[in-house]
């Protein structure tokens, strides 16, 4: 109780609570718009909040992190264009509705959705605190080990039908991470003797090269669009109360996406997928699912929106980023010596409890805006996608080059970029390269570590909490083996494909 | 998507075209890297395997390598997608801009942020096909936005430029803070 109090003392700052706006009616307005979405403009910000105190600077990127997908349902359900990636499914119900004229519901009930799912998270992660307060001292640097290894396996097992490109791209990621000088034997690694690439690859800089940048330059060489949504008449608030007639799948949809957001490498896609079949598999009404449903709508809105509170729990509790935006905030944590894991939960509990109603107030924040500001946001989404790329490549200069002022940074972001331009073309993940070079890190240094201690390889699982890990990763390869065999005998023809079907990526 | 028969369906990712180009440019960079794995990194004597500066390396670039030869194959082995160059045009396109970006990081240190910020907004935009005065002046106002918001608001490190230099004292110091 003391650490709630102290936590919400903190938070009462004038600085903080300006942050809490910027960050959460900026979100909105981020992901409202089509081409921008978080992974941009936390890619783009992280250099300026270092300066910042860190609550300061985390509440801005929890706010856009947490309330661009509240933003990204808008022109999902008006212009069938997800704003962020996350909000692909939303297009599969939202849209129909509206061109049933339906709009206005469909908002209603999106917004509800979103809200039930932020809250429900949070909520979990208040509740779970105490045990993860508990747990979290047991966890070695062997235990983190495989929790970190498992979340490479889940992020490349995640990408299904792609899981050698994800493998080959987690494999590079980890790669970059050992480029330059190694911190224990001061040995040069993979610098080919050029000065530049002593000190590494920065993350931050790769980040803005295959996010911001490779947006830049896609928005710019892409035919020009601007979207044309048509205003909603009437009031939202109205429409929420539906919300209660459809508790079950809203409640099991945000669970879902709660499980999903605490394993890392798992993340919004499989949460939505997971709980959108499950709304399907068990509606009265499977038919018109991808037609308009609302329970559709809901499942999707729901379990996308509760996994960031769910996603602070394997990044606070354990230091490990479950996907591409946790992995940003955790630079903006060492910045500022606050190490994320065991020992936060010990030592700062106040300052984790700061950052679980932080995230409470901005859900609010944003329903109340949105509810309010649905018509204005029509209007701002109309910026033409060329104009934005000019806009975004504006600001990834800022983010990049306020970081060392490097001209090399820059060059190789720019290159990141390109690069960032071809996977998103081909359709192929990014983010298992970040998560590559952030867990690849973490792996290197634990398993180190660990490794002084122990004598034979069953040493490394005599731990209770390390033998789970180690059986879970065993499962999970097994289990997908299993998955595979299945869908070769369930397989469709190459004619019935259609290889279009995750376009995703390019947003 | 809402036809998907089966929970992987929905999971799948399907191909696109110039996908074997990028199999083939990916594993042939991936075992480049891999041979010069000797060259590049050390290996310690009375080091333990899992301490070797060399370990980390190794296994990433194994990795890479061999699922770069396994996403090679799958590529070789599925039907071909038409528009494979015209895919590789598209990519070649994004260089065009790369270097736009670079000319606008080396000029910065000359001309100032604002100024460079200014020109760089103004003149991409023309480039990008808006070329009437509603664009232009958004293009000058946005650049202007973003400078006061991250240089005279944030504060963030972006030196200023050596043409500052010749304005009077009053203004350069002014200049050299804000813009």
């Amino acid at each position: 109780m003391d650490n709630l109090l102290s936590g919400i003392q903190m938070l009462l700052s004038v600085e903080v609570m300006a942050a809490l706006f910027i960050g959460s009616i900026g979100g909105v307005i981020i992901g409202a718009i089509p081409g921008v979405g978080a992974a941009v403009a936390i890619a783009i910000l992280l250099p300026a909040t270092f300066s910042l105190e860190p609550l300061v600077g985390l509440t801005i990127l929890l706010g856009i992190y947490g309330s661009s997908m509240y933003g990204g349902s808008l022109p999902a359900i008006l212009i069938n264009t997800p704003g962020t990636a996350v909000n692909a499914l939303t297009t599969y119900d939202g849209y129909p509705m509206t061109q049933r004229g339906e709009g206005r519901r469909a908002l209603a009930l999106a917004y509800s959705a979103s809200f039930f799912g932020g809250i429900f998270a949070i909520l979990c992660l208040i509740i779970l605190s105490p045990l993860l307060a508990l747990i979290a001292p047991h966890f070695g640097s062997r235990e983190i080990f495989l929790a970190a290894l498992l979340g490479i396996i889940l992020v490349v097992l995640a990408h299904r039908g792609q899981v050698f490109a994800a493998g080959m791209l987690a494999s590079f990621g980890i790669f970059i991470n050992t480029i330059g000088l190694e911190p224990v034997k001061y040995t040069k690694r993979f610098t080919f003797d050029q000065t530049w690439l002593a000190s590494g690859v920065n993350l931050i800089v790769v980040v803005l090269g295959l996010f911001a940048l490779s947006q830049a330059f896609l928005l710019l060489v892409d035919k020009d669009k601007s979207p044309k949504p048509q205003p909603v008449s009437g009031s939202l608030f109205s429409g929420m109360k539906e919300l209660f007639g459809h508790k079950r799948v809203v409640t099991v949809s945000s669970s879902i996406g709660v499980m999903m957001g605490m394993i890392p490498g798992v993340g919004e896609f499989t949460a939505q997928f997971l709980s959108y079949t499950y709304a399907r598999k068990s509606s009265k009404q499977p038919e018109i699912f991808g037609k308009g449903s609302p329970e559709g709508l809901i499942s999707s809105e729901a379990s996308n929106n509760a996994v960031p509170g769910a996603a602070m729990i394997p990044l606070l509790a354990l230091g490990i980023p479950g996907e591409a935006l946790t992995a940003m905030m955790l630079s903006v944590f060492y910045v500022h010596n606050v190490i994320p894991g065991p020992q936060l939960f010990q030592n700062k509990m106040d300052f984790v409890m700061a950052l679980y109603m932080a995230m409470l107030i901005l859900n609010i924040i944003v329903l109340i805006f949105l509810v309010f500001s649905t018509n204005l946001l029509t209007k701002i989404i109309q910026i033409p996608t060329r104009f934005l790329g000019v806009i975004i490549m504006v600001l990834g200069f800022v983010g990049v080059y306020s970081l060392r002022n490097s001209i090399t940074d820059c060059a190789m972001a720019a290159g990141f970029g390109v690069f960032g331009v071809i996977l998103k073309r081909l359709n192929l993940p990014i983010v298992p390269i970040i998560l590559g070079m952030v867990l690849g890190g973490i792996m290197e240094v634990k398993l180190r570590s660990a490794m002084a201690r122990v004598k034979t390889p069953l040493d490394f699982v005599d731990r209770p909490i390390a033998a789970i890990f180690a059986i879970i990763i065993v499962l999970v390869i097994v289990m997908h083996i299993r998955t595979l065999i299945i869908e070769h005998k369930n397989r469709l023809s190459e004619k019935e494909t259609d290889h279009d079907i995750h376009d995703t990526q390019q947003r | 998507m809402a036809g998907a028969r089966t929970l992987q369906d929905l999971f799948k990712r399907y191909r696109r075209p110039g996908d074997l180009v990028f199999a083939v440019v990916f594993l042939a960079f991936s075992v480049w890297l891999f041979s010069q794995l000797g060259n590049e990194t050390r290996w310690m004597a009375r080091t333990g395997l899992f301490s070797q500066p060399s370990f980390w390396p190794a296994v990433s670039l194994a990795g890479m390598t061999l699922f770069a030869i396994l996403h090679w194959i799958g590529s070789i082995c599925s039907p071909r997608i038409y528009g494979r160059w015209a895919e590789v045009g598209f990519w070649m396109r994004a260089v065009e801009y790369a270097l736009w970006f670079m000319v606008y990081v080396l000029i910065v240190p000359f001309i100032g942020y604002l100024p460079s910020t200014i020109i760089f907004a103004l003149v991409l935009t023309w480039r990008a096909g808006y070329r009437n005065k509603r664009f232009l002046v958004s293009a000058l106002l946005s650049g202007c936005a973003i400078v006061v918001i991250f240089k005279s608001f944030l504060q963030v490190k972006v030196p200023g430029g050596q043409i500052y230099e010749y304005l009077p004292d009053g203004l350069r110091a002014f200049m050299l803070t804000y813009f």
